[in-house]
C-alpha cells in the first residue's frame, strides 16, 4: 500500500538501494584516482591494474583526508596522500606508517561497482541486495546495432526535477523553440502505462513539419528529404532515476505508427541521474541512432545539438530549484501533462518507503525476495 | 570504519534474559530506535562498577524483525572486570545506558569463500555473520571452538541452521581444532586467494590462526578479526606498577587495567581504543619482576618478544607459575609480578 501525500513534494530524497552512474567509462584509469560525490557520498574512484573498476569511500580511515588525492599503488590500491596508509580494493588497510602491525579495524568502505553500457554503476544501499540484474537497459549505448555519444552535465538541481523535465516534454516547444520544439507537442494527445519499476509515456504527432534538429537527421538517411512526417516520443523511465527515450520522425503516412519505421529515422535519448545531493545531480546523457552507423560526423553533430538543447534545460532547471528554494512556502501544482512525472515520483517515493521499512528489519533479504 | 559511527547513546530496556550456556547470560534489549545491527557489529553499554561506571563492548547476536530488540550474549569471566557481572545481574525491565550498533568489524560481501572461526564467546560476534551468508547462498564454514559443549552458546541452534556448514570443535569430545591444518586447507584450496576468514575468540586461538595464516603466505589481509582486548595468555592477577620519575608505585587490580591504575595514581595517559589496537597508550618498560601477558594486537610478535614496550589498556603483568606448584596450593602466597615503567 503506498500512502499519497496530499500536496506534490517539491524536491525529492533518493533511494540507496539502487546503481548509479558514476563516471563514464572512458573517465576512470588505472593511472589516477577521481572523485565522485553519488548519493552524498564522497567515492574515489580507480582502476586495478587489470581494467577492474573500484569504488572507496574518499576518506582515509585515519583522519579522513581524501584518498583521491593520493596514488594508485600495489596492483589494485591507493595510497593516502597525508600519512601513506594503503588500502586494497577490498577497501582493507594493507600498510600503516611506523608500526610493524596492521589495526584489524582499519578499513574503508568499498561500494559494488560494475562496468556496462559505458557507464559504472555503483551501488551504496545494503550490499546484500546489490543485483546487476537490475541496472537498467541501455543497450543502445554499446551495441553494434546503434552508434552515439554523449557528455555529463553536473546540474544544480534536484535529481528529480530532471526527471520530471524528461517525463513531460511538452516543455521542448517552450524552451527548445528552433532546434526540436514545436507547437504540434501539446497539442497532441499522449498515453501512459506502468509496471512496477517503469512508466512509458508515448506522443506521437502526425503529418507535421519535422523541427530542425530531427529534419537534419532524417538527410543522414535520405539525403534531400524534404516535406511532412510523422513524429514520435516514447518516454521510458526505470527506477529510480534512467529515462530511455525513443524519438524519431518517418516520410509521414508511411506505417510508423502502426509500426513500419521503414522509411524514417529512430533515434534513442539515453539518460541517467545521478543524485549527488539534495540540490544537485549528475546527468549524464548520449544520443544514438541505428543508421549510418560510421558516419562519424553525425555522432559529433548530434551530440553537440543535443549538448545545445540540454544546457537550455540546464538554465531552466537551475532557475526552478533556485525558485524553489526561494519560496519555502508555496506549493507545487500539477497538470494533465505530469502524469508521466508523477508516476515516476510514485515508484522513487515506493522505494524510499521499502528502505525504511528494511531499516526495521534485521534481515534485508528476506525483504528483497518477497 | 569511515562509515556514520556516532555513537548514539540512549536508555535500553532489558526485555529478556536468561542462561544459554553454562557461565554465558543472553539479555535482549529493547530500543526506542528502529536499527538493524549489520553482522560484525557490537553495543557499547554502560555498566555500573563499584560506584562509577565504565563502558563494555558486547557483539550483537542478532536483531529482532523490527528492528527495536538487540541480543547480546555475556560470558561471566571468573576474573571479571566486573562488567560481565553488572550483565549477568541484570533482570526484566531494568534500564541501562547503550549505544546504538557500532561497527568496526564488518562483513564483505562477494569474496569467493568463507572461513569463519569463532572461540568460546566470540561465537556472539559470527552467529549473524553466518546467518547472512546462508541467506545470501555463500560458500562458507562456520568453525565453532569450545571446551565442552555445555559451554557453547547457541550450539544447537547453529547445528540446525547450518547443518553440515558448521564444524563444532569440542576439546574434551576430541574434536579440538587443528589450526594447522585448517590453515593449510584454505591454503591448498583452489580459491585461496579470494578466501576471507572472519575470527573472534581467545587470543591464544587468534594468535595461533594468524601466525599460521601469515607462516603459510596467505594475504593477511583477507583475515580479518575483532578482539575487545579482553583475553590473554594467563589468567588476570594483581601486580605491581612503578613509575620511578613519578614516584609512583600502585597495585593493579585483577578486574582493572594498567591504564586505569596509572590514571588513579595521578597520572595522565594518552589512550583511545582501549582495546590493544592503536598503541597510543604504549607504556616503556624498563624493568620487569615477571611476564608480560600481551593482549594487544598493535605490537608485532617481536616487539612483544622483546618486552621493551606494553599496551597498558589491555595488557598486564603475570608471575607465571608451574602447575605442581600451584596445585600444592602455594600460589596464594606468591608476591605479585612487577613492572618498572615510564610513561609520556
Amino acid at each position: 500500500m503506498t500512502t499519497v501525500a496530499s500536496t506534490t513534494k517539491k524536491t525529492m530524497e533518493h533511494p540507496l538501494n539502487a546503481w548509479y552512474v558514476a563516471a563514464w567509462d572512458h573517465e576512470v584509469t588505472s593511472t589516477a584516482i577521481i572523485s565522485r560525490t553519488v548519493a552524498e557520498r564522497p567515492l574515489a574512484l580507480y582502476r586495478t591494474d587489470d581494467g577492474r573498476p573500484v569504488a572507496l569511500a574518499d576518506a582515509c580511515w585515519h583522519r579522513l583526508a581524501p584518498l583521491s588525492m593520493g596514488k594508485r599503488v600495489d596492483g589494485d590500491g591507493v595510497q593516502c596522500p597525508y600519512h601513506g596508509l594503503k588500502f586494497n580494493s577490498a577497501g582493507r588497510c594493507t600498510f600503516m606508517p611506523a608500526q610493524e602491525t596492521i589495526n584489524p579495524s582499519a578499513m574503508v568502505p568499498s561500494f559494488p561497482i560494475v562496468e556496462r553500457h559505458r557507464f559504472l554503476w555503483v551501488w551504496l544501499g545494503d550490499p546484500t541486495v546489490a543485483d546487476p540484474a537490475s541496472i537498467p537497459d541501455m543497450h543502445q549505448m554499446d551495441s553494434a546495432e546503434w552508434a552515439g555519444d554523449g557528455l555529463r552535465i553536473e546540474v544544480d538541481a534536484n535529481f528529480q526535477l530532471v526527471l520530471d523535465n524528461l517525463m513531460d516534454l511538452t516543455h521542448e516547444e517552450f524552451v527548445h523553440a528552433g532546434s526540436i520544439g514545436q507547437a504540434e507537442l501539446s497539442e497532441s494527445d499522449f498515453e501512459v502505462t506502468r509496471e512496477e519499476r517503469s512508466v512509458t509515456l508515448s506522443r506521437w504527432m502526425l503529418n507535421i513539419d519535422a523541427p530542425p534538429f530531427l529534419a537534419r537527421n532524417m538527410q543522414d538517411k535520405f539525403p534531400g528529404f524534404r516535406g511532412k512526417v510523422d513524429r514520435w516520443q516514447i518516454i521510458r523511465y526505470e527506477a529510480p532515476s534512467t529515462i530511455c527515450i525513443d524519438v524519431g520522425v518517418a516520410e509521414a503516412g508511411t506505417g510508423a505508427p502502426e509500426g513500419d519505421r521503414s522509411r524514417g529515422i529512430e533515434n534513442y535519448v539515453m539518460n541517467t541521474i545521478t543524485p549527488v545531493t539534495s540540490k544537485s545531480c549528475a546527468y549524464y546523457w548520449a544520443i544514438t541512432r541505428n543508421y549510418a552507423l560510421d558516419m562519424q560526423s553525425a555522432t559529433t553533430r548530434m551530440r553537440e545539438g543535443v549538448a545545445r538543447v540540454f544546457r537550455q534545460d540546464e538554465d531552466m532547471l537551475v532557475a526552478q530549484q533556485q525558485a524553489i528554494d526561494a519560496n519555502p512556502d508555496y506549493e507545487f501544482y500539477s497538470l494533465n501533462i505530469d502524469a508521466g512525472g508523477m508516476w515516476a515520483r510514485r515508484i522513487v517515493e515506493r522505494m524510499l518507503q521499502d528502505e525504511r521499512n528494511a531499516a526495521g528489519h534485521a534481515d534485508p533479504v528476506r525483504m528483497s525476495e518477497k | 570504519m569511515t562509515a556514520p559511527n556516532s555513537m548514539g547513546w540512549q536508555a535500553v530496556r532489558v526485555v529478556a534474559c536468561g542462561p544459554v550456556a553454562d557461565g554465558i547470560q543472553r539479555i535482549v534489549l529493547e530500543s526506542s530506535r528502529v536499527e538493524r545491527a549489520a553482522p560484525g557489529s557490537h553495543l557499547d553499554v554502560e555498566v555500573a562498577i563499584e560506584g562509577g561506571s565504565e563502558v563494555r563492548s558486547y557483539s550483537v547476536v542478532n536483531t529482532s524483525e523490527d528492528g527495536r530488540r538487540h541480543t547480546l550474549a555475556v560470558h561471566r569471566a571468573p576474573q571479571s572486570r566486573g562488567g560481565s557481572e553488572f550483565m549477568h545481574r541484570l533482570r526484566v525491565g531494568d534500564e541501562l545506558n547503550a549505544t546504538r550498533p557500532l561497527q568496526n568489524f564488518p562483513l564483505r560481501v562477494g569474496a569467493a569463500r568463507y572461513t569463519l572461526i569463532a572461540g568460546g564467546i566470540g561465537i556472539t560476534a559470527m552467529v549473524a555473520m553466518a546467518s547472512m551468508l546462508r541467506r545470501l547462498g555463500a560458500d562458507y564454514t562456520l568453525v565453532y571452538v569450545g571446551r565442552t559443549r555445555a559451554r557453547m552458546a547457541f550450539l544447537a541452534e547453529l547445528e540446525l541452521e547450518h547443518g553440515d556448514r558448521l564444524r563444532a570443535c569440542v576439546d574434551d569430545e576430541d574434536t579440538s581444532l587443528n589450526v594447522a591444518q585448517l590453515v593449510d586447507q584454505i591454503a591448498n584450496d583452489d580459491l585461496s586467494p579470494a578466501i576471507e576468514a572472519y575470527m573472534c575468540g581467545p587470543i591464544r586461538l587468534m594468535d595461533a590462526v594468524r601466525r599460521k595464516w601469515s607462516d603459510t603466505g596467505l594475504p593477511l589481509t583477507n583475515l580479518r578479526f575483532e578482539t575487545f582486548g579482553n583475553s590473554g595468555w594467563f589468567d588476570p592477577e594483581e601486580f605491581i606498577v612503578r613509575i620511578p620519575r613519578l614516584g609512583i608505585e600502585t597495585a593493579v587490580a585483577p578486574d582493572s587495567s594498567m591504564l586505569e591504575a596509572i590514571q588513579g595514581a595521578g597520572a595522565e595517559m594518552m589512550f583511545d581504543c582501549l582495546k590493544g589496537e592503536c598503541g597510543l597508550c604504549e607504556v616503556k618498560v624498563l624493568g620487569l619482576d615477571g611476564c608480560i601477558d600481551h593482549r594487544d594486537v598493535f605490537f608485532s610478535e617481536e616487539q612483544k618478544n622483546a618486552s621493551r614496550k606494553m599496551c597498558a589498556c589491555v595488557s598486564r603483568v603475570v608471575r607465571p607459575v608451574s602447575s605442581d606448584v600451584e596445585t600444592s596450593g602455594q600460589s596464594a602466597s606468591r608476591e605479585s609480578a612487577i613492572v618498572t615503567i615510564d610513561i609520556t
